[in-house]
């Protein structure tokens, strides 16, 4: 951050027209103009990347852009989208919004711990823990009342997620130990322990399906009911509210309460901290619990919301813990922000998922072409330098156009330095 | 000062880190005397060792020793009921499973490509640019590998090919977290995830939907004429693989270099004090990037073991997390190499027994899988609590 600061001081320095408001306005404009403008920026320059590769490899990158875009469902917001595929649109955005549900939770998890200075990896683990829980908690106890049973699985998921990822807050804040290799480590375990619960002869395996590898199904009570299209085609369901909620939360916790204060100064700097009276231990261990329980709770979501079971493989392959670092970081670590990147990562799951049927190219090449463009966001969003450039180089030519030519003043001389 | 009263405080016997490491010991044996050679047929001898060391493990906590103390605990916890396991299952099963010959063997194995991986971290980190895109360089040497091989029809080829693909992929981590001062952790996620689309890809590109071909070009296994059909040797090393003496080889071939030489000397102090080393006229950058790439190139060469020396093919996301694992094994080892070896073979060990494990009791086997990860972070939390990373690692530098 303090990058960008240093690279927005210097364009406000240089800027011409710098002089005529105050530098001190100025920069405080660009600032938080650019905090909408650079992962704007950041993701059209990732998508033009990825469209080179498309069209180095013999196929149109605007035809394949259109039909992600479609399969995202996002057509449906144009009024002028009608009749079946108006439908269909529905139903491509009900998965984007449910991908975003649970991109967004892993995606706070993570963000938070990066406001308190630490590195969150462990979404994966906490995730997979809160599943386990959800998805035993969901399929057992018949006859409870509907709402407590839903209320009872999301916060025994939640509470699950907050002591896995609890164990590495109290490991670093007691013996120092660093919290990228200890939830790395949790999420091996957590998956282990998933997959060894739901195998073949395992504890937890559906009763009913002796050659499944798969948890027993969510009993009816328990599943958050369809808010928005057919319950038997994966509706939307209502976790996405409770996922907005949650992101109101982390904005308030963040904001507005003593810990939200104690963790954005443990995470600017400890030491300093330490001398305000503030114990960094404690809030670490305190913003790994909370963090824990936004990616158990995402868990509870996916599995009352729209899965209803855990299949072993299921396990295995998820790539949620990844997708939430990538989610926090474009967001830029505000709720926002990570609402923002939560929509558009669902929407590229879904838009490149083997179901939309209307891609021009091979779908397994889409799918991997999305991958390439999430290594390219993050890797730009890990230095502003390169999409504070462009911008800036944008702005100088625009000023230049603006300018007359006569004008003498270093227009874009030094614009690529 | 009444020498044998409980009352006696160990430090004033014994320093309590000693006592800690003989309950870590005795509890660990309380496991070992169970299974084969062993072998001992009832838990009693089990429970009086562990009970030992976690005895000593708590009078050390008493004495100031807490980490190590705890952990002894721990350890004596996890044998007795590993040592209940093995008393409780069959004898022959329990020939089977430790088979100490075939472990060694399948423990080289499991442990060649995270040891690559692991050396490149320490070169990567020793020189002050964390490198998180360990996974990804060892996928794209995973998939160039096979395109190599297949393409030029030579193993050589392929791990060549394959060696430029990770040093490519880390030219670009280079350039971000050197050049531009990127946050090194952000940045190497962002390589993964880049690896991980450029890899599907291509092999989606190239091979379709049949994956890659059968007949590739193979790394060689070494056949030691001497030793090959002599007993626990022949068949513990007698037929490795070239890579895996290569890695091995390494280890010693790296601590040399990192620190006996001029140019290891000064790839440390880059990592140490980057001010220092420009004052005194050492390339920082040149010296960094050379050893992000470098790094790269390892890492890519463990990718290239596992489908062009083990395997034969490449699937999507093959290494599946072993990057991670040989970052694990790289800070569980001090950044150091010996100790990055020692902990690639816990690692190894671990998918080894866990293979064995499970073709006798699957559901066990997976319990198996997840031992490692609990013993690194039980490791994590107290041997290496105390260990630090290069001064600068992770620190951009910016010339003044």
């Amino acid at each position: 951050v303090s990058l960008l600061e240093d690279e927005l001081e210097t364009e406000a320095e240089e800027s011409p027209g710098a002089a005529t408001r105050s530098p001190a306005a100025l920069t405080a404009f660009r600032r938080g103009a650019s905090g909408v403008t650079v992962p704007i920026l950041t993701t059209v320059i990732a998508f033009i990347a990825g469209g080179l590769i498309v069209l180095a490899t013999g196929h149109n990158p605007f035809s394949t852009y259109t039909s992600i875009f479609n399969g995202t469902g996002l057509n449906w917001l144009f009024p002028w989208v009608s009749g079946a595929e108006r439908a269909t649109a529905a139903g491509n955005l009900q998965q984007t919004l449910i991908q975003a549900t649970a991109l967004l939770l892993v995606g706070l998890a993570v963000a938070f711990a990066f406001r308190a200075g630490m590195f969150n990896i462990g979404g994966q683990g906490q995730y997979t823990v809160g599943g386990i829980i959800a998805v035993w908690v969901g399929s057992s106890f018949a006859g409870m009342p509907p709402v407590l049973h839903v209320t009872f699985a999301i916060v025994a998921a939640g509470l699950a997620g907050a002591v896995w990822a609890g164990i590495a807050g109290v490991l670093k804040a007691v013996t120092g130990a660093n919290e990228v290799i200890s939830t790395i480590m949790l999420n091996w375990i957590a998956i282990w322990l998933g997959v060894y619960c739901f195998q073949l002869g395992g504890p937890l395996q559906n009763p009913h399906m002796a050659s499944t590898p798969v948890s027993s199904t969510v009993l009816p009570g328990a599943r958050l009911p369809v808010i928005w299209g057919s319950s038997t085609l994966q509706g939307l369901d209502a976790g996405i509210f409770i996922s907005l909620a949650l992101a109101v939360v982390f904005g308030l916790l963040i904001n507005r309460t003593r810990l939200g204060y104690e963790s954005r100064t443990v995470g600017f700097n400890p030491e300093a901290a330490r001398y305000a009276g503030i114990n960094a231990g404690r809030t670490w261990i305190k913003v790994m619990l909370i963090c824990g329980a936004f990616a158990g709770v995402a868990a509870a979501l996916d599995i009352l919301g729209w899965k209803f079971s855990l299949f072993t493989n299921d396990i295995q392959v998820s790539q949620i813990g990844f997708y939430g670092i990538a989610v926090a970081l474009l967001g830029r670590n505000t709720a926002g922000g990570t609402v923002a990147a939560a929509v558009l990562f669902g929407a590229l799951l879904t838009g490149t998922s083997d179901r939309n049927i209307s891609l021009s190219i091979d779908p397994t090449l889409v799918q991997y072409l999305t991958f390439m463009i999430e290594g390219i966001i993050i890797l730009l969003v890990s230095t502003d330098v390169i999409t504070l450039r462009l911008l800036k180089g944008g702005r100088r030519i625009g000023v230049a156009i603006r300018r007359r030519p006569s004008d003498k003043g270093g227009a874009s001389e030094d614009g690529a330095k | 000062m009444s020498v044998g009263s409980f009352a006696v405080t160990p430090a004033e016997a014994v320093s309590p880190k000693r006592l800690a490491i003989a309950g870590l010991v005795l509890g660990a044996l309380a496991w070992v005397v169970t299974i084969p050679p062993i072998g001992v047929r009832t838990i009693v001898p089990s429970i009086v060792l562990a009970a030992l060391g976690a005895v000593a493990g708590a009078w050390s906590i008493t004495g100031g020793e807490r980490k190590l103390g705890i952990e002894a605990i721990i350890v004596s916890v996890i044998a007795v009921c590993g040592a209940v396991a093995s008393v409780k299952s069959g004898h022959s099963t329990l020939e089977s499973v430790f088979t100490w010959s075939a472990l060694v063997a399948a423990t080289l194995r499991y442990a060649t490509p995270l040891l690559f991986a692991a050396l490149g971290g320490v070169i990567s980190e020793s020189s002050g640019v964390i490198n998180i895109g360990l996974e990804g360089m060892m996928l794209m040497g995973c998939f160039w590998g096979i395109y190599g091989a297949d393409l030029l029809h030579s193993w050589v080829w392929g791990v060549v090919v394959g060696m430029i693909s990770g040093g490519l992929l880390a030219a670009v981590h280079a350039f971000f977290s050197i050049h531009l001062r990127a946050n090194q952790i952000v940045s190497g996620f962002g390589i993964n995830f880049l690896a991980l689309g450029i890899t599907g890809y291509f092999l989606e590109y190239h091979y379709g939907p049949n994956g890659t071909p059968l007949n590739i070009s193979m790394v060689p296994n070494v056949k030691i004429p001497g030793i090959q059909h002599v007993g626990f040797v022949g068949v513990a090393f007698g037929d490795a693989n070239l890579l895996t003496w290569v890695g091995l080889a390494l280890v010693p071939g790296l601590t040399f270099f990192l620190f006996r030489t001029k140019w290891g000397l000064r790839l440390r102090s880059v990592g140490e004090k980057p001010r220092a080393a420009d004052t005194v006229g050492l390339p920082v950058m040149g010296i960094r990037y050379a050893a992000v790439i470098v790094s790269g190139m390892f890492a890519a060469l463990g990718g290239a073991y596992l489908s062009v020396g083990f395997v034969g093919s490449f699937s999507n996301d093959m290494t599946n997390g072993r990057g991670f694992i040989a970052l694990a094994a790289m800070i569980f080892g001090k950044w150091k190499p010996w100790g990055a070896l020692w902990a690639c073979l816990l690692f190894g060990f671990g998918n080894a027994m866990s293979d064995r494990v499970s073709s006798v009791n699957p559901t066990l086997g997976t319990l198996f899988e997840a031992l490692p990860y609990v013993l690194t972070l039980v490791a994590v939390a107290g041997v290496i609590g105390r260990s630090r990373p290069p001064a600068s690692d992770g620190l951009p530098y910016v010339r003044e």
